[in-house]
């Protein structure tokens, strides 16, 4: 009877969150609260175990849940607390001992406690196990010391998932080791990072001296890049998602333009846009049919073609918009940060956001995954094809050149 | 019916399909028939239709068929695009018969369609003007007195093996369509020597051909009718895409998987493989809007006319990049006559100019989605 079951299950999930909704109605139930309701309900991610903010059941079956919750305006957690909800929860979960688990999960979720990710460093981007942040064991005590960068909420977030060197002697993948960071920390020093938008979306974290209890280790020592394998698969999932309304999106930015601006229209601009929406709307398609095929599983490798393509889309919307903008594309509104650390989004409300969203696009081919790196992804992964031939195989990591 | 959720039948049917078409077109055969005169194989069109039931799908039950749907439809030309199964489905099931269903010419259909479905009978949708242009507002055929129609037409998908023609003509009321027999006095076909040597066209002179109308009043006009056909074989035509440009990317992975160069596959070179994870997205992008469209005039999932030009545009310009990458991976060898890339890539260029071409149905879909009324 295994057909019916996930009928079972998705009847599960469904009443649960009515039930939530009926005793916490979301307009009267303060954010954590509700929050936590939902927690202890099991439907922070459904597939996680029961008591750790999970029912036991299939991924694909969060849809039902935040269909109902947020559908009677409950809070939209993965939007105040991108990292803990999308990365730091599957982590956790799978990998810290249990009663730090237990200690971790619930502020996560109900975003009293937001997280930051503190992987990437200036010397280790696409070659993210060459990272030199150092840990060092004294007595039952981790001490850190290292640079992060592109850290997003840093500045607001308690806690970080932290990829750290134990054993700089051992090839680079095996001499790593994952941790839970306080960033209350006084060892750690965040510093906005300025972009090329003026904003600062982004933070660099030093870290002199950071000290991390040996139980928020997740994982053993010189494991971390598994660990981190599991963080990763959920980032790509989390920023692959894609829309699944035709014309949302960037396009939607252009296509909105482009009726309110008659007067900067021509044939050779309404061809690009043409072509523009084409590849967008077989984008979306591309994501609704990957998610009706994959059923209530998650999605695997293959959702690295919707962040593939979603970000070089929007690089070639912007690049429209600025186009059929013309000699008003060259004015922009403000490059001071708004007041320091800025949270933006893509969705900036002013008279220049076509602008600053074309900067901004830049980023797209980078953060979460190179686009190079993706197309590497599609190619082993996907199709088999061979890894390239590579010098830091099997080498101590102290050996291998870095810069 | 949940879109892009195929049924089990619709799995078997698959199954089916692809057998049939790999054991009916392997690739010396495919080779050898295109250098018949007709171009392909009337034992495998019965096989096809009277054996394995695929001709009748779109057909409905009263007239022997299967009373499926485009969904099904796609699927079994996926598989013909594969394997470039030579035969003249787009004529005779994509074009010709969804055009006398949309006529309602009930009497018509009885006589025709069940040769249809047993793959005795092939039928052509004479639509085009002189020169090959496609449903053209005043057709270059006219209907004289008594129905005889006077004319030439070009580009005819499959009009020289059709057994009966609809043909397009100016008549009294506007454009019609009549049905003329393949051996009627006065037509002429001469075979229009193809780029892509697996599918045949055909020119037609008309001299005073004795024609009957097709069409019952109350039932769409004969250029509604064109239209649906046209649509129809659009969906087909992406779907067949699908199938080829598939075949080429397992082509090309392949041999970079095999292909040894400075000691290594040619395959672990990132420009080698970023190119084939670019033909994943391609052939990935086009199956969705293929299947799209298909859904779109089944089940009403998105305007089936939008969704079919969205199809067009997104499956010609992934074959045609696809069947270009697959020519460059596979290097020298890939140029030759003797590897079938060749035969896909004409495939991939004729048939994106096919039905109006590909720039028409950017058009329309421009005007459907940018400046929506």
């Amino acid at each position: 009877m295994t057909t019916t079951a996930p009928l079972t299950h998705r009847d599960l999930v469904a009443d649960t969150a009515r039930r939530v909704v009926a005793e916490h109605p979301p307009e009267s139930t303060p954010r954590a609260e509700f929050l936590g309701a939902c927690f202890d309900a099991g439907l922070a991610w459904v597939h996680f175990p029961r008591g750790s903010g999970g029912l036991g059941v299939e991924a694909g079956l969060q849809d039902v849940a935040d269909s109902i919750l947020q559908g009677a305006g409950g809070p939209v957690p993965f939007s105040i607390n991108p990292m803990g909800y999308g990365m730091a929860g599957p982590t956790v979960v799978e990998h810290a001992r249990p009663e730090v688990a237990a200690e971790l999960l619930r502020p996560l979720a109900t975003c009293e406690e937001l997280w930051c990710q503190l992987f990437s460093e200036p010397g280790a981007g696409s070659d993210l196990a060459g990272l030199a942040t150092r840990a060092v064991l004294d007595g039952d005590t981790w001490v850190v010391t290292g640079a992060k960068v592109w850290t997003s909420l840093a500045h607001r977030a308690r806690r970080a998932l932290l990829l750290a060197r134990t054993d700089p002697d051992a090839p680079k993948h095996r001499g790593l080791t994952y941790f839970v960071l306080d960033m209350t920390d006084p060892g750690v020093e965040v510093r906005p990072l300025r972009q090329m938008t003026g904003a600062a979306e982004f933070n660099e974290v030093h870290l002199d001296g950071a000290r991390i209890p040996d139980t928020h280790r997740l994982g053993e020592v010189g494991d971390g890049w598994r660990v981190a394998m599991t963080t990763l698969m959920n980032e790509r999932r989390a920023i692959g998602g894609g829309s699944s309304r035709r014309g949302s999106g960037s396009i939607g930015a252009a296509l909105q333009l482009w009726r309110e601006r008659p007067d900067l229209r021509t044939p050779a601009l309404r061809d690009r846009l043409t072509a523009l929406f084409a590849l967008a709307d077989a984008a979306r398609l591309t994501g609704e049919r990957q998610r009706v095929e994959s059923g209530d599983r998650p999605i695997g490798p293959e959702g690295s073609i919707g962040k593939l393509v979603g970000a070089e889309l929007n690089q070639a919307v912007y690049d429209f918009c600025m186009d059929l903008l013309g000699v008003e594309a060259t004015l922009y509104g403000s490059y001071d940060p708004p007041d320091g650390v800025d949270d933006e989004t893509d969705e900036h409300a002013g008279p220049h956001d076509v602008q600053r969203a074309f900067l901004r696009s830049r980023a797209n081919t980078i953060e979460g995954g190179t686009s190079e790196v993706l197309r590497n992804i599609l190619g082993e992964r996907l199709l088999g094809l061979p890894g390239d031939i590579r010098v830091d195989t099997g080498r101590p990591w102290r050996e291998v050149p870095r810069g | 019916m949940v879109e892009f959720e195929f049924t089990d039948e619709q799995r078997a049917l698959r199954e089916v399909a692809r057998d049939v078409c790999t054991r009916s077109a392997p690739e010396e055969e495919v080779r050898r028939l295109m250098g018949t005169a007709e171009g392909f194989d009337r034992a495998v069109l019965r096989r096809l239709g009277s054996d394995v039931g695929l001709l009748g799908l779109a057909v409905p039950e009263e007239h022997g068929g299967a009373g499926a749907g485009l969904v099904e439809l796609a699927l079994l030309a996926e598989e013909t695009g594969r394997t470039l199964l030579p035969g003249p489905l787009v004529g005779t099931v994509a074009l010709a018969v969804p055009a006398l269903l949309a006529t309602g010419d009930d009497a018509v259909a009885k006589e025709l369609l069940p040769g249809v479905v047993e793959g005795t009978t092939v039928l052509a949708l004479a639509a085009t003007d002189d020169r090959g242009g496609w449903a053209p507002a005043q057709p270059s055929v006219a209907a004289g007195a008594g129905g005889r129609l006077t004319g030439e037409q070009a580009h005819v998908l499959d009009g020289a093996a059709a057994d009966a023609l609809l043909v397009l003509a100016a008549a009294d009321d506007g454009p019609a369509l009549f049905l003329v027999d393949g051996d009627a006095a006065g037509l002429t076909r001469e075979v229009q020597s193809g780029l892509d040597l697996t599918r045949r066209q055909a020119r037609l002179r008309l001299d005073g051909v004795v024609a009957r109308p097709v069409g019952s009043a109350a039932a769409a006009t004969a250029a509604a009718a064109v239209a649906t056909a046209r649509r129809t074989a659009a969906v087909v035509l992406a779907a067949a895409a699908v199938g080829s440009a598939q075949r080429m990317l397992d082509s090309s992975v392949e041999y970079a998987r095999q292909r040894l160069q400075f000691g290594r596959p040619i395959g672990s070179f990132q420009a080698v493989k970023h190119r084939c994870a670019d033909m994943l997205v391609d052939v990935e992008h086009a199956r969705s809007a293929a299947y799209h469209a298909a859904w779109a005039a089944d089940a009403g999932t998105d305007d089936p006319e939008l969704a079919a030009d969205l199809a067009t545009v997104v499956t010609a310009e992934a074959h045609l990049r696809v069947a270009k990458s697959t020519v460059q991976v596979h290097g020298g060898i890939g140029f030759t006559w003797e590897h079938p890339t060749h035969l896909h890539y004409k495939r991939a260029v004729s048939d994106a100019a096919l039905l109006g071409g590909r720039a028409a149905a950017a058009a329309r879909l421009a005007d459907a989605v940018l400046e929506p009324a």
